[in-house]
Order: structure tokens, then C-alpha cells, then sequence
């Protein structure tokens, strides 16, 4: 509607006031952030407040294996989510793995998080033959899958912690390093750079100080969404065998060993994991649904 | 155009030469070479015959143009665990991934644009609301964990479906299997390609709305209804054509992310294909495999790419003008 | 005779922060061939009114209340089906942009031999054939090959004029001009404005011309409607409303467009800013700006018709005092 313009006059408050009021505005969202929060509290406290450590043989009774959830166990202990087959308790063992799951996700995220930005701007305030090759390596990188690449660095490096690690950051930094260019150079081409160069401010100065801030927006919607497919990625290696060791099991890998008793109806091993993983990946993705739309200029009405 | 197809041609050629020296780098600058491609078990004999085939005393870029070489005719080595040359066995196994895949495609592709249109016509329904709910749970659940919930539902609790395996196949083309075509082999095939699809179709879901809702308010839309054109068309000319343009090209360049993700679906529920010989291969060590399926995966997803990227400007007429004119 | 008469027209938009009555008691009429210039600034409620008529306004606007009767038919709370066979038939619309207004991935041939056949049924080929025959119309060269391109290989005037001619295929009674011009060079805008006149000309097609530029419709248009915040605030014949204009805002409006014949001659500003529709002042909602504006300016003042003229004002200007 050309025609139809508001002027209703609005108070004046800062843009991020602004953004946190629309994204309070949207109950979905708002339980989402508080899920995801819950989840990184029990993600913190976890190994304090569940019954037992799952990687201390001493404290497992093999007599308790495979036990349903709500049993109890012989020393009178209550399995809520039930024990797997090494007599573990289910909720410990979630309680570790979700630390392990979101301790390399997020991880890699900051590490690709800094070598992209870095790449994304050295691209856009450079230009010339050093944007050309930094995107021709972003292009070639994004043009495989994800999944297809951690794979086979994982192959080649074999299995372990940091090694994932390394997977992901390599394949994510592409696509931070692609939104930062592509927003650092619409600034570029803005007058203020232009009068930042001229009053004889620092390269680095200005990279960090002024294009930075303007590719904030759009960083942060991909960082939620890359945090979640991070998760996601770190757990389908694990499940694929190619990822973290058996003796630091994430989500991923627990799932993996409760899906041979999947068949056999001991569901509880794997599906409660499961739900774990999806109650993380879900919470953050509303998440960063919501934090696209707020940040979103188009869809501003 | 033939200009634009000859520089996109030699694009995608440099892109397979630099994947291949990747692998090379990787497989055989990485690490001794020799414990790379030969058996963990093997013999001193073995040892010395593979080191001399592959000539590792010569100097690294005479190893590279050899590898090449090979690689240019077919051969990637002969796999450990069957004895037999690798890309043979990859290309044994590649009907078994592409069918899976292809079905899922036109599943993700068919569903995805008509379940986008629907969400991003009518944004605030209660249809509209439990498509994007459901495409968010679609792209949060990691692949393998949907393939387990479905087989516990349709197999485990319901016993439905069966939960791995394909199936009877029958041989078409003289020598092509293909299990869509017996009703076993179909049953079998339900789950995988419902696993395959979910994401791809959430992703196209999200897509296709995004580009109703951008497309619904332009003033083309309703100039035409203006004209007195029906809605009916307004929806299935005016809106359609122009979601097409993104979300076939999002499509086609997931199509290669699609036969990537048929590792994971093929491990959840045993199928035949290449991915899930990639897995085994991953967990045997069986590294000319590895690399053959590299090497088979890279050349496939430049093929699309590149096939995309024409379709693209065919459909686009925006695009077409420019890319003669430039 | 009327061919069309707006009657108190309502179309309201249900926002979130309020209703905004965007076209709030619009009345007017239209003759058979007749030009009328619904003039006013953006979010005067003018392109709202015109897409009112033929019941194309966007959630979450709807027409509240009123009438547009249109041969003897009222079209407010008509079916889609029957309304939708009035559209571009004997209705047809020019929209602002020509930039907008084609589909940019469907050819010209292709949005206007279905703008043919939403209405008639008839072949392929003979609908191709209209197409061609409307766009030499006006005046776009070699139309033949012209009907194979996409709507970027045209300019904007051609664009127009293509737009024109989709209009005119059908041979409507009434064409709705929503600023088509606006969005021109203003060379281009000049040979648009030749075009369009001849065509009425030679047509006899009744128009309401939507525009903001008193400068576009004074030549073009017989009649003026001044719209302000919904409302229409003064109608009359154009030469008497430009020349002796009874509203201030009509005042304000004429003096801020340049002539060439007051060379040198400042020109004047209306103070102020268009209020927002959330957000309305009581009474005749121009008297903040208005410099004329009392106390009785705090009640909504009825339109006064005298004669041909009508004006919305308490204190409405006097011919000694527009005449200079």
C-alpha cells in the first residue's frame, strides 16, 4: 500500500531495545529461548546434580542393565529414563553427552565464526585478486555438501574429538565468510567508509569498527542456524561411526548404541537421547526463525 | 549462450582437477601413502609390489601425473575387501543410491512446492501454521534419528513397513536394477525415501513460502487480477513460474547434497547403495573405495551444478539476456 | 448520463494498531467518456479508492461501506465470479509502476492473450492477433516481434504502453489510471499523457485519473477531485477548481507546483505534515496545516455543493481572494 503511510509517531529507544521487543513479541520464540536456556543450564550443571557419573565403572551395577525407565535400581537409586544395557543411567549418560555434543558444536562454531568474518571481510575491503581467490575457495566449498566433505576428512584423519572438530569448522566457514562479504561490501560502497579512509583511519580500524558492526544482522541469524546444524552434523557423524570416540560419547554416539535395542524394544536407549538432540536442535532453530524475521528489513512493516 | 556454456564447461573441469588433487593430497601426501592403499594386513611383498606400481620414489609431482593418469582411465585401484577394482563395485552400487535418490527428489520437489504454496498463500491459516511447524521439526531432526522413529513406528510398533534391505529388484535396460518396479521391492523402498525426503522437502517448504509471500503482493499479481485473469491461473502461471526459478535451482544443487545425505539413509535402513558401501569401506579402512566414491560423488555433483546452472538461465529470461550479451 | 457513482464509499485497513480509514465517505460520479482527476498526495486514500472499485484491496483493507454502483450494479459485496468478469472487460486499470506491473518471467504475448481469454473465448492465434492489433494502438513499433519479449527488453514509457494496451483490449467503459505516469522521465511522461488523450478521444472511454501532479491532469482531466486524509475535500470542472480554488489545501496544492509564467515567483509550501491515518485531528483533519483553521474547524464541515462545485470547508476561500 503506496498509499497508506504511518507516521504515527513511535518512542524513540535503541535498535537493540527495539529487536528484543519484537522478539519478545512471538510466544513460540520466547519459549524456545527459554527451552534452549534450560538446556544449557542442565548442559552446565548436569554432571553436579544427576545420580551418577556414567564413565566411572564403579559406580555402574551391571546387574541394573537394560533397565525401563522409573525402575529402581538395587542401592535404591531411581533410573528415570531407564539404564542401557551396562546398567548406565540414561540420564547421567545424557547429561554428558549433551556437553560433549555442545561443547565441540559450539567450538567449531566460534572457530569457523572468526576464519570466516576474517575471510568475509579480507574478501570485501580488498577486492581485486584476493576477493577473487577467497571466494573461488568459498564457491568450490559450498558447492559440496557438508556431509560429503566431514565424511571424508574424517576418512582420511580418522576419529576423535578435535578432528571433528576441524570437519565442521571446515565446512562452515564458508558460508559465514559468504555473508559477511556480501554485507561488508554493500557497506563499503557507502559514503562513511569512503570518509573513514580519508580522515585517515586504519585499515583494521575500519574493517572491525565499521563494516563489521553492519554485517551483524545476518551473522547472527546464520549462527544460530549453523550452531543447530552443527549439532546435527556432530551427531549424524558420531551415529555414522566416524565421529567422536567411544569413550567421549556425545548425543550422537548414545543414540547409535541404542539403535542395535531399537528393534528388540528397548527403545529407551536410543529414543531418549534422541529427544534430547531434538529438544536442543528444535529450540534453537525457533529460535533463529524468529531473530530472521526481527532482523529481517523486508519483512518490517 | 555457447560462449557462457564453454566458460561454465572449463569452471566445472578446473573444480574436478582441483578436487582430484585434493584426494591425491590427501590420501597420498598425508601420512605414508602405502599404509594408506594397501591392506592393514598386507605382507612385505604386498608392500613393495603397491610401491612400485605407484612409483613412490619418484618425485611427488610424477606421482600426481601418474595418479591422474589412472584416474583418467577408470582406474582408482583395486578395492581390499573384494579384491576387485573399486569404481567397478561404486558403480555396482550407484543404480541402488540413484533411485532412492530420485524418488526422493521428485517426493521433495512435488511436496515441497505444493505444501510452500499453500503455507505461503495463506500465511496465518491453521494449514499454514502446521506446515512451517512441521518443517521446522523436518529440518531440526537429524536425518538418522527420523529414519529410527520410522522404523520403530512402521516397523517395530505397526509392523507395516519393513526396516532395511531393498527388496526384490528387476533388471531393466538390460542390466539396471530397480526395485520401484516389483511391489516388494516398493515396500521396501517406502521408509528410505521418506527418510531422504523429509529435509529436503523442509527446506523446499520454507522456499517456496518465502517466495509466495514475496511474490503475492507484487503489483504484477494484481495487475493481472486487474485484467480479470482467474485466480486459479493467477496461482499456477504468475506465482508458480516465478517461485520455479529459486527453487529449482535450490533443488539441483541439493540433488548432490541429496545423494551425499543417502550415506546416512542408507546406514539407518541397510540399502544397498553406495553411501552405505561407504560406510562399511570408512569402518574397513578400504581406502580405494574412499576414494573412488570421492571421486565418483565429485564428478556427479559438478555434472549437476553445471546442469543446473543451464536450466537456470533458461529459465530465467533475466538471466538468459545477460549471460549471451556478456 | 453516470456510468459510475461512488457513494459514500468505506474502505478501512484492520492493523494491529488501530483501524486506518483510508477512504472514509468518498462520493463521486462518472459520465460516459468523461476524464476525472482524483488528485492528493501520497496516503490521501486516492489509489485506495480506485482499487476499492473493482474490490482489489489487499488484506487487511476492505471496503467497510458505500456503494459503487457501475450500470446499474452495485460492485461492493459482489461475488469474486461476477466481479471478476468486470475486471479489465469493462473495468480496466493502469497501475503506477510499468517497472512493476508485468511479470517479469512470462512474455508480453503471454500476459496479454490471457487477459484476452479471461474474457473471451477465443483461439490462440486470433487472440495473438488482438494483442498485436493493441499494441500498434499505441504506438509501439514492429509489435509482432515486439510480443516474443520479456518485460525487461522494453523501457519504461514502452512498458506503459504496453500496459495501455492490455488495458484497452477489451475496449473497456472505464478505464481507472492509477499515477501512470509518475514513475516516467517527464519527456516520456508528456507523450503517455498525447497517447492516452487521443485514445480517450478516439475511444470514448470514461477514465478516473489518479495522480498527485495537478500539472499532469489539468490539461487532461474535465473534472477535479481533491482528496485529503480519506476524505474528498473539493470537486468542481478543472479550469473553475484551478483557477479559483474554495479550499485551502486545493490553494496550497496549486501554489506549490512551478509555473513558467510566474517567473520568479516564490513558491509556497503547505506547513505541516499528512497526519497519520492511526491517528486523525478532529474535526476537518487539514486544519492543523490549515492557516485559515478556528474553532469551528474542530467539527467536521459537510461538503457544500453549489452548482457544479462542492467544497468541504468552513471557511471556504471567496473568488476575490484567489483571484490575484
Amino acid at each position: 500500500m503506496s498509499d497508506l503511510t504511518t507516521t504515527a509517531p513511535r518512542r524513540k529507544d535503541t535498535p537493540l531495545r527495539r529487536l528484543a521487543r519484537q522478539f519478545l513479541e512471538d510466544r513460540i520464540a520466547v519459549a524456545a529461548l527459554a527451552v534452549f536456556l534450560a538446556v544449557a543450564l542442565f548442559t552446565l550443571l548436569g554432571p553436579f546434580i544427576v545420580p551418577q557419573n556414567p564413565y566411572d565403572l564403579a559406580q555402574l551395577d551391571f546387574m541394573d542393565g537394560g533397565l525401563p525407565p522409573g525402575s529402581q535400581s538395587f542401592s535404591g537409586m531411581t533410573y528415570w529414563l531407564g539404564t542401557d544395557t551396562q546398567g548406565r543411567d540414561m540420564l547421567s549418560a545424557i547429561a554428558y553427552g549433551l556437553r560433549i555434543s555442545l561443547a565441540v558444536s559450539f567450538t567449531s562454531l566460534i572457530l569457523a565464526l572468526i576464519i570466516g568474518v576474517a575471510a568475509g571481510l579480507a574478501a570485501a575491503y580488498f577486492g581485486g585478486r584476493i576477493d577473487t581467490l577467497i571466494m573461488r575457495v568459498v564457491d568450490i566449498q559450498l558447492s559440496f555438501p557438508s556431509i560429503l566433505i566431514a565424511l571424508i576428512l574424517l576418512a582420511l584423519f580418522g576419529r576423535g574429538i578435535d578432528k571433528v572438530i576441524l570437519a565442521i569448522v571446515i565446512v562452515q566457514w564458508a558460508d559465514f565468510a559468504r555473508t559477511v562479504r556480501s554485507s561488508a561490501i554493500v557497506e563499503r560502497r557507502k559514503e562513511y567508509i569512503e570518509a573513514a579512509h580519508c580522515l585517515g583511519l586504519s585499515r583494521q580500524r575500519t574493517m572491525f569498527r565499521h563494516l563489521l558492526p553492519n554485517s551483524l544482522p545476518p551473522l547472527i541469524v546464520l549462527a544460530t542456524v549453523k550452531i543447530a546444524s552443527a549439532i546435527s552434523l556432530e551427531a549424524t557423524l558420531s551415529f555414522l561411526g566416524a565421529g567422536v570416540p567411544i569413550t567421549q560419547p556425545s548425543l550422537g554416539l548414545l543414540i547409535a548404541n541404542g539403535y542395535d535395542f531399537l528393534l528388540s524394544g528397548r527403545y529407551w536407549i536410543a529414543i531418549f537421547p534422541g529427544v534430547a538432540l531434538l529438544i536442543t536442535i528444535v529450540a534453537i532453530n525457533l529460535v533463529g526463525d524468529r531473530l530472521r524475521d526481527v532482523l529481517n528489513p523486508r519483512l518490517q512493516k | 549462450m555457447l560462449v557462457y556454456l564453454i566458460r561454465r564447461l572449463g569452471q566445472s573441469l578446473l573444480v574436478v582437477v582441483v578436487m582430484a588433487t585434493l584426494v591425491f593430497l590427501g590420501v597420498y601426501a598425508i601420512g605414508n601413502p602405502v599404509d594408506i592403499l594397501v591392506a592393514p594386513d598386507a605382507g612385505a611383498a604386498e608392500i613393495a609390489r603397491v610401491t612400485e606400481r605407484l612409483g613412490l620414489d619418484k618425485p611427488m609431482w610424477q606421482q600426481f601425473l601418474t595418479f591422474a593418469g589412472n584416474a583418467l582411465q577408470g582406474d582408482l585401484g583395486d578395492s581390499f575387501v573384494y579384491g576387485r577394482p573399486a569404481l567397478e563395485i561404486i558403480l555396482e552400487r550407484m543404480p541402488a543410491t540413484l533411485e532412492l535418490t530420485f524418488v526422493a527428489l521428485v517426493l521433495s520437489t512435488g511436496l515441497g512446492v505444493s505444501l510452500g504454496l499453500v503455507a505461503g498463500l495463506w500465511p496465518e491459516s491453521v494449514a499454514g501454521r502446521t506446515i512451517m511447524a512441521g518443517s521446522i521439526l523436518g529440518f531440526s531432526l537429524p536425518s538418522f534419528w527420523q529414519g529410527m522413529l520410522l522404523i520403530m513406528v512402521f516397523s517395530v510398533m505397526l509392523g507395516w513397513l519393513p526396516a532395511g534391505g531393498r527388496g526384490d529388484t528387476v533388471e531393466i535396460f538390460g542390466g539396471l536394477r530397480v526395485s520401484f518396479l516389483t511391489w516388494d521391492g516398493l515396500v521396501h523402498m517406502i521408509l528410505p525415501a521418506i527418510n531422504l525426503t523429509i529435509f529436503k522437502m523442509s527446506l523446499v517448504i520454507r522456499l517456496a513460502r518465502a517466495t509466495t509471500r514475496e511474490v503475492v503482493p507484487q503489483d504484477y499479481v494484481k495487475f493481472a487480477r486487474a485484467k480479470g485473469v482467474s485466480r486459479l491461473r493467477i496461482t499456477f502461471v504468475h506465482v508458480l513460474k516465478n517461485m520455479m526459478i529459486p527453487v529449482v535451482t535450490i533443488v539441483g544443487l541439493e540433488l548432490g547434497s541429496m545423494i551425499a545425505f543417502a550415506v546416512v539413509t542408507e546406514t539407518v535402513f541397510s540399502w544397498p547403495g553406495m553411501g552405505k558401501l561407504l560406510i562399511d569401506s570408512i569402518n574397513l579402512l578400504d581406502r580405494p573405495l574412499i576414494v573412488a566414491y570421492l571421486m565418483m560423488t565429485v564428478l556427479i555433483i559438478v555434472t549437476i551444478n553445471l546442469v543446473v546452472d543451464v536450466i537456470y538461465t533458461l529459465l530465467d529470461p533475466r538471466v538468459r539476456l545477460a549471460g549471451t550479451s556478456a | 448520463m453516470t456510468l459510475l457513482s461512488v457513494e459514500n464509499l468505506q474502505t478501512h485497513f484492520f492493523t494491529r494498531e488501530g483501524v486506518a480509514k483510508a477512504v472514509d465517505g468518498v462520493s463521486f460520479t462518472l459520465a460516459r467518456g468523461e476524464i476525472l482527476g482524483l488528485v492528493g498526495e501520497s496516503g490521501s486514500g486516492k489509489s485506495v479508492t480506485g482499487f476499492s472499485i473493482l474490490g482489489l484491496v489487499d488484506e487487511p483493507g476492505r471496503v467497510a461501506g458505500g456503494r459503487v454502483v457501475f450500470d446499474g450494479t452495485d460492485l461492493v459485496g459482489m461475488g469474486e465470479g461476477p466481479l471478476r468478469a468486470l475486471r479489465g472487460k469493462r473495468i480496466a486499470m493502469i497501475f503506477q509502476d510499468p517497472m512493476m506491473t508485468l511479470n517479469p518471467v512470462l512474455r508480453i504475448d503471454t500476459q496479454m492473450v490471457e487477459a484476452v481469454r479471461a474474457h473471451d473465448t477465443v483461439s490462440h492465434a486470433e487472440a495473438l492477433e488482438r494483442a498485436r492489433l493493441a499494441l500498434e494502438k499505441v504506438g509501439i513499433p514492429s509489435p509482432e516481434t515486439r510480443l516474443k519479449n520479456y518485460p525487461h527488453e522494453f523501457s519504461g514509457g514502452m512498458r506503459q504502453r504496453v500496459a495501455i494496451a492490455i488495458a484497452l483490449l477489451h475496449e473497456p467503459d472505464v478505464i481507472i489510471a492509477d499515477e501512470p505516469t509518475t514513475a516516467l522521465d517527464v519527456t516520456i511522461q508528456a507523450q503517455i499523457l498525447a497517447e492516452v488523450q487521443r485514445l480517450c478521444e478516439e475511444t470514448g472511454v470514461a477514465m478516473i485519473w489518479i495522480t498527485h501532479d495537478l500539472a499532469v491532469v489539468s490539461g487532461l482531466a474535465d473534472r477535479l477531485a481533491v482528496m485529503y486524509a480519506g476524505r474528498i475535500v473539493e470537486t468542481g470542472p478543472t479550469a473553475e477548481v484551478l483557477g479559483a480554488p474554495r479550499h485551502p489545501y486545493t490553494r496550497g496544492l496549486i501554489e506549490s507546483v512551478p509555473q513558467g509564467k510566474l517567473h520568479g515567483a516564490r513558491l509556497r509550501q503547505i506547513d505541516g505534515m499528512t497526519p497519520s491515518l492511526l491517528n486523525l485531528p478532529a474535526g476537518c483533519a487539514f486544519h492543523p496545516r490549515c492557516p485559515r483553521a478556528d474553532a469551528a474547524c474542530r467539527v467536521m464541515p459537510d461538503l457544500a455543493t453549489a452548482g457544479p462545485r462542492a467544497v468541504r470547508c468552513h471557511h471556504p476561500l471567496t473568488d476575490e481572494e484567489t483571484t490575484p
